[in-house]
């Protein structure tokens, strides 16, 4: 048995008759028992390789496998072997939530008995237990979430894709997600996770991946990633897009990062924020332009992918994402 | 563990259990939206009325019909039994836009119990509808002469009719875009094939040119059958046609249809 729950060797796949590539030769070695992160926008190709991974979608070229089982020679002995769940929160919404479970255990050929019992310990476990009985068109979007999520652990799948389970939800419905998550993986389970969210992935994943464009930018621990990026992003306001101009040539050498300049806006990635800081003021100050606004934060996803291409993570969506189908989003 | 959770079956009985897992889904639904049976039912009430009180008059049949209305109900529930496998298109649409299909396609499930189940929910829909409209259709003054047993068969022969049309229905319903293309698409299909037929009209009626079509076609078939069962008269080969035609379209367009499934992402 491979060590890996999953392998991919240098996926590709394009829509429209090659107009657009959704994946541009990705190779991915996800471990057993942990959580993968497969980090990107919109429209790099995550959910392309997770439907790819999960047998809805065959690969253009390259190949994969799945707990050992090749996703387009055998199918059937992956299906058996992967739970999915993802932002859409596929529930089924003229059924209840017991039902929901019950369908997905029976489709996935389970005994009725097992089915009846194993619903019901995942309905309370997810703390759906109240609604168990009521239409999941009246659940809101955490509910979905969780219920989706529950169905594909009916079958005690040993590998689960995670398709930006988050996005979307308050951060409360965030916070319950994430400690199912990780109950899970502490039960031996493999997740591959993609998300949109760099905090997701720190605080899930050991080890990443950042598809931008159907292709790898980055891979490495979450740490690696972060000690590459720095620690902090300073944002400063200017009177004037003219100040900002100025000002940049004063701060610019406090990082060894490129700078993110838009109009009257400067971001620069830091090691050291509060110190750096201070020290940007200083240099502002000594040479008379003023600051209107300043603000430290944590780096985002877009700030990763401004230190790893040079500029802002573009949000153009190829047809890569189930694209006519869906209603709303 | 596997020992509890798994039961040990062919796969064909498993293909068996999918399909009716995924009927019952679809019947669920369809308790849960009464509405939706409602207006189903309705449609060919209002088809009944007008034809059997404003255009019954305009409408010359032959003596052997006894009355229009005689000649109307069968034609009517062979019209609605056709409407009612347009479902078929519609449900299939929808479920592809909630991305639900997406899910069953990652699930180790027979892949043609989606359109299989789909397909006997709908034949389901289409009994219960029948029932109501026949029982409309008596009360309107349908007066059939056939016998009990040649009613239940030509009952038989439209749900069967029906029942193969739903497998080209399902085809539409995965190549359209949404459930409301999905129905629009089925129109300018079931369109000439119920109202240029005998469903409604004698042929005879119409000019030469369109009763070489009207004549020939299944539906006029499957009702020139229909009506000769449920009446008890002659009606030559349209029974061994209509079943031919239906045969036809099921061995044709039920593996056409499983086939666009599994491609369709």
């Amino acid at each position: 048995m491979s060590t890996f729950a999953v392998e991919a060797h240098d996926i590709v796949r394009s829509f429209k008759d090659g107009e657009v590539q959704a994946l541009k030769g990705v190779s991915l070695m996800v471990p057993r028992g942990e959580v993968f992160g497969l980090l990107g926008p919109n429209g790099s190709g995550k959910t392309t390789m997770v439907r790819i991974l999960s047998t809805i979608l065959a690969p253009n070229g390259g190949y994969a496998t799945v707990d050992g089982f090749d996703v387009v020679k055998q199918p059937d002995a992956v299906r058996r072997r992967i739970g999915l769940a993802g932002q859409y929160a596929t529930v089924d919404e003229n059924l209840t939530g017991f039902e929901n479970l019950r369908m997905i255990g029976s489709l996935n050929h389970l005994k009725k008995s097992y089915v009846i019992s194993r619903a019901n310990e995942l309905l309370a476990q997810f703390g759906l237990s109240d609604a168990a009985n009521r239409t999941t068109k009246g659940y809101s979007g955490g509910m979905r979430r969780r219920l989706d999520l529950a169905a594909a652990l009916v079958a005690h799948p040993p590998i689960l894709f995670l398709d930006e389970p988050t996005t979307g939800l308050d951060p409360q419905s965030r916070q319950d997600l994430w400690g199912i998550i990780e109950n899970l993986v502490e039960g031996g389970t493999t997740v591959l996770l993609t998300t949109q969210y760099l905090e997701e992935a720190d605080r899930l994943a050991k080890q990443l991946v950042v598809l931008n464009k159907g292709s790898i930018i980055a891979q490495g621990t979450s740490a690696e990633l972060k000690a590459q990026l720095g620690t902090t992003v300073l944002a400063l306001t200017f009177a004037s897009t003219d100040d900002a101009a100025r000002g940049l040539e004063l701060v610019r050498e406090l990082s060894d990062k490129p700078a993110n300049v838009e109009g009257s806006l400067i971001e620069l990635t830091l090691d050291n924020g509060p110190r750096a800081a201070a020290d940007a003021l200083r240099r502002l100050d000594g040479g008379g332009i003023t600051v209107t606004g300043l603000n430290l934060r944590e780096p985002s996803l877009d700030d990763v992918f401004l230190n790893l291409t040079g500029h802002k993570a573009e949000d153009e969506v190829p047809a890569d994402v189930r694209p006519s189908r869906k209603a709303g989003k | 563990m596997t020992d509890i959770m798994h039961d040990d079956r062919s796969a064909f009985a498993w293909a068996m259990s999918d399909v009716l897992t995924i009927a019952r889904r679809n019947i669920l639904a369809l308790v849960r939206i009464p509405s939706s049976l409602v207006f189903a039912i309705l449609q060919p009430i209002m088809f009944v009325l007008l034809f059997r009180y404003v255009f019954a008059g305009a409408i010359p049949v032959g003596a052997n019909f006894g009355s229009y209305v005689n000649y109307l109900i069968p034609g009517i529930l062979v019209q609605t039994t056709i409407f009612g496998a347009v479902g078929t298109a519609i449900g299939l649409a929808e479920d592809l836009q909630r991305g639900l299909i997406e899910r069953f396609r990652a699930l180790p499930m027979a892949r043609m119990a989606v359109l299989a189940g789909r397909t006997v929910s709908d034949l389901a829909r289409n009994i219960l509808i029948l029932l109501v409209i026949t029982g409309i259709g008596f009360l309107v003054g349908f007066s059939p002469g056939g016998s009990f047993v040649a009613y239940l068969q030509a009952s038989l022969l439209m749900l069967s009719f029906a029942y193969c049309l739903s497998w080209g229905f399902a085809y539409i319903g995965l190549a359209a875009p949404n459930s409301e293309t999905a129905q629009a698409m089925t129109f300018p299909l079931i369109f000439p094939l119920t109202f240029a037929s005998s469903i409604f009209v004698p042929l005879q009626s119409m000019p030469s040119w369109l009763q070489v079509f009207a004549r020939n076609q299944p539906v006029s078939q499957t009702a020139e059958a229909v009506r000769g069962l449920m009446l008890g008269v002659p009606h030559g080969n349209a029974t061994y046609i209509s079943l031919a035609w239906a045969l036809g379209a099921l061995c044709l367009l039920g593996p056409l249809s499983t086939r666009v499934y599994k491609k369709v992402a």
